[in-house]
């Protein structure tokens, strides 16, 4: 890598510091100040906003989110299958189809063990 | 065409940033993030050499590592969880069950 | 490109196969059909069972790469797969019981240990940067668990979180050093690396960059000083029967991927050779200096097994010679098999004298007066303590003699010498359970549980027997398994 490489990247942090940097320091100067409660409300889709945003969340949200989570990320392995469907092997189908039926059995399970009934206590404890 | 080493710098420079904060943030939730920093300029890496070498191979180590962190964010979030449920708390300077 | 991918390439990982459809398929059967667990843990040692003969059934087959390159079906990683195939099954011995008596036995410990398994099998396999990686998460992820698996026990709680933090550290420097390697190299795959390197076309700066922190990531798992600090709090807080696996197999995993990588594809990276140097001795001073300082057996043997971790990589450091290469992996191999027998039944030990899960029985002082109420017992843990010292004719003194013979024709005189002067220092620690066994006056309360008496008591007598009249056979089966691509 030569120098003027190395000059064009510092030229690119210096451009990507200063372009959103502008705008803020022109509204900052051009823009009128007058200030209200309104204004200074927080933003809230128009709505009023309701209590205080800190209270602890259900922990089965959590559940909810780790099981959504490992089925959403492992798809990512059935795009590709899927895009080159009609050019594989039959070895790779059938590969295909054990992955969805593993990730299936996974789905019984967390089904069995009662992650995806909503309780209104707190977090079920797996039975033992 | 931006050079690969500028690619290979960056993740070096995410990759230490990423090492650094996992030894010196308290909060298990900070950490982990830190972690996956570590392991996104893993990925920088690979994209930046697949395209260089007009190899595939490193293009898919992307999709494992992508699916390997998740899994690991289930088991790691979970754990936090519980152990939230016993400490009420997720600061590392509250584990000292076992001393060391 | 379009390299067919068969039934043979299934035979080639038979074992595993079995072992993840038997898994998968005792998962969905433990929450719907089985209602005692403990014929989970009955049915997962059939599978052990099954997948060790037909790991078994491998061997003396031409090396077999299989999926593309992916994994291979060597000498080696026969052996390894065999092995692991009977670690889990011991490991399911000794937790079922201890699971059992404390109420934290669920179905989910035996498939988490099934998986376990199979990912430190991979790790055996590997033929291909992708998948030690795969290998290394799949077998660390189900380990995380079981470390809580007493929750809502705090300590157990916190191992976990611990490892898993520790662990995931790890496998960050793990991923980048992979892709550095893969920079330098321009492929994943391990037998064309070989080529590209011995062509000379590898940017060797970068290789060396990429196999250091490979080698810190592995460093994590095999517990080397000074990546260490996570070892005795981890070994402390899991639920015995996790650390004794654990201290068994991850490190035989560890140093499964270690040897392939640094044996077979690094040597040309001699600039590692200090550090190697560095991490054995810094290990083997350390793990057993620190467990001198130990009351509680559990930290006690987390300190051993970070020693025996710097023991078997002193003989690593000759990696880069290709004439002793394969000593040294044949050496290594035969000390792992002495560390794991040693390992399980002194952990064994531990499970039976535990009396509560994290409480009492678990100082040293609690051994006190064994050999009285229980002379074979007592007699069991005293030839594990000389195995792991080196005492002869049990099989760690075998271990260590071509060990160290391997690391003197290496001409590492001064690495010879520190692993000799702190076995004598490890003797200390080992002698003093030993002594407070057979010489102190008390009560020590241990359980009667048959199947993990028999675990231990067998392989005490495999130790000794093995030692007595098979060491050089099993050696010599050893240096067979050497490691090969095609």
């Amino acid at each position: 890598m030569n120098g003027t490489q190395w000059a064009f990247l510092g030229v690119y942090f210096l451009l990507a510091l200063i372009f959103p940097a502008l705008p803020i320091v022109i509204a900052h100067f051009l823009g009128p100040r007058r200030p209200n409660p309104i204004k200074d409300d927080v933003y809230e889709c128009g709505l009023k906003t309701y209590g205080s945003p800190w209270v602890p969340i259900k922990v089965q949200y959590y559940l909810f989110a780790l099981v959504f989570l490992i089925f959403d990320v492992e798809l990512v392995f059935l795009y590709p299958w899927a895009v080159a469907y009609d050019m594989l092997p039959m070895f790779a189908v059938f590969e295909g189809i054990l992955f969805i039926l593993m990730l299936g059995a996974a789905l019984v399970y967390a089904w069995k063990r009662e992650a995806l009934d909503w309780y209104e206590p707190t977090m079920p404890e797996f039975r033992s | 065409m931006v050079p690969t080493s500028f690619y290979i710098f960056l993740a070096a420079l995410l990759f230490t940033i990423g090492a650094v904060a996992v030894l010196v943030r308290r909060n298990t939730l900070i950490i982990y993030m830190a972690v996956e920093l570590m392991l996104n300029s893993a990925n920088l890496a690979f994209v930046a050499f697949a395209r260089q070498f007009g190899d595939i191979s490193g293009q898919l180590f992307v999709f494992f590592v992508i699916t390997i962190a998740a899994a690991e964010v289930a088991v790691g979030l979970a754990l936090i969880v519980t152990i939230f449920h016993t400490k009420h708390s997720v600061d590392i300077d509250a584990m000292h069950e076992l001393k060391g | 490109m379009t390299v067919p991918v068969t039934w043979q390439d299934v035979a080639a990982l038979l074992p595993e196969f079995f072992l993840v459809v038997w898994a998968s398929a005792l998962l969905l059967l433990d929450v719907f059909w089985i209602r005692e667990k403990r014929t989970t843990a009955w049915l997962s040692a059939l599978g052990f069972v099954v997948a060790l003969v037909l790991a078994v059934g491998q061997m003396g087959r031409a090396p077999l790469l299989a999926f593309r390159g992916m994994v291979i079906a060597d000498a080696f990683s026969v052996f390894l797969v065999a092995l692991f195939a009977l670690s889990g099954l011991v490991g399911i011995l000794l937790a079922q019981d201890y699971l059992a008596r404390n109420g934290i036995e669920r179905g989910e410990f035996y498939v988490l240990l099934m998986f376990s398994v199979v990912g430190m099998m991979l790790m055996a396999r590997v033929a291909d940067l992708v998948m030690i990686f795969l290998a290394l998460e799949l077998f660390s992820l189900p380990l995380y668990v079981m470390t809580g698996f007493a929750r809502p026990r705090a300590d157990s709680e916190e191992a976990a979180l611990k490892y898993f933090l520790l662990g995931a550290f790890a496998s960050g420097f793990m991923a980048f050093g992979i892709a550095l390697v893969y920079g330098a190299t321009s492929t994943t795959s391990l037998p064309h690396m070989v080529d590209v390197i011995q062509a000379g076309e590898a940017d060797l700066a970068l290789l060396t960059a990429g196999a250091a922190l490979v080698l810190t990531g592995l460093g994590f798992k095999i517990a080397t000083v000074p990546f260490h600090m996570w070892t005795p709090d981890v070994y402390h807080g899991a639920p015995s029967p996790v650390s004794g696996f654990m201290a068994a197999t991850a490190k035989m995993a560890g140093f499964a991927a270690l040897l392939r990588l640094f044996v077979l594809v690094f040597p040309v990276v001699a600039d590692l050779t200090p550090v190697l140097w560095a991490l054995a001795a810094l290990s083997m001073v350390l793990g057993n200096v620190a467990a001198i300082a130990q009351r509680n057996i559990k930290r006690l043997l987390a300190y051993s097994s970070i020693a025996h971790a710097g023991y078997m990589l002193s003989a690593a450091v000759a990696f880069a010679d290709p004439h002793l290469g394969p000593q040294a992996v044949a050496a290594i191999l035969f000390y792992l098999v002495a560390y794991v027998l040693a390992t399980f039944g002194a952990w064994g030990v531990v499970i039976l004298l535990e009396r509560r899960i994290g409480q009492e029985g678990l100082l040293l002082e609690d051994y006190a007066g064994l050999s009285r109420q229980y002379p074979g017992l007592a007699a069991a843990m005293a030839v594990f303590m000389l195995s792991f010292i080196g005492v002869p004719p049990t099989l760690g003194f075998f271990g260590k003699f071509y060990l160290f013979r391997v690391v003197l024709d290496a001409g590492f005189v001064g690495l010879a010498l520190i692993g000799v002067l702190t076995s004598l220092v490890s003797a200390y620690y080992y002698l003093r359970v030993v002594m407070l066994m057979y010489m102190k006056p008390g009560e020590p309360i241990v359980r009667r549980e048959p199947r993990v008496q028999a675990t231990v008591l067998a392989a005490a007598a495999l130790t000794l027997f093995l030692g007595l009249t098979a060491a050089s056979s099993l050696y010599a089966w050893a240096t067979e398994a050497i490691l090969r691509f095609g």
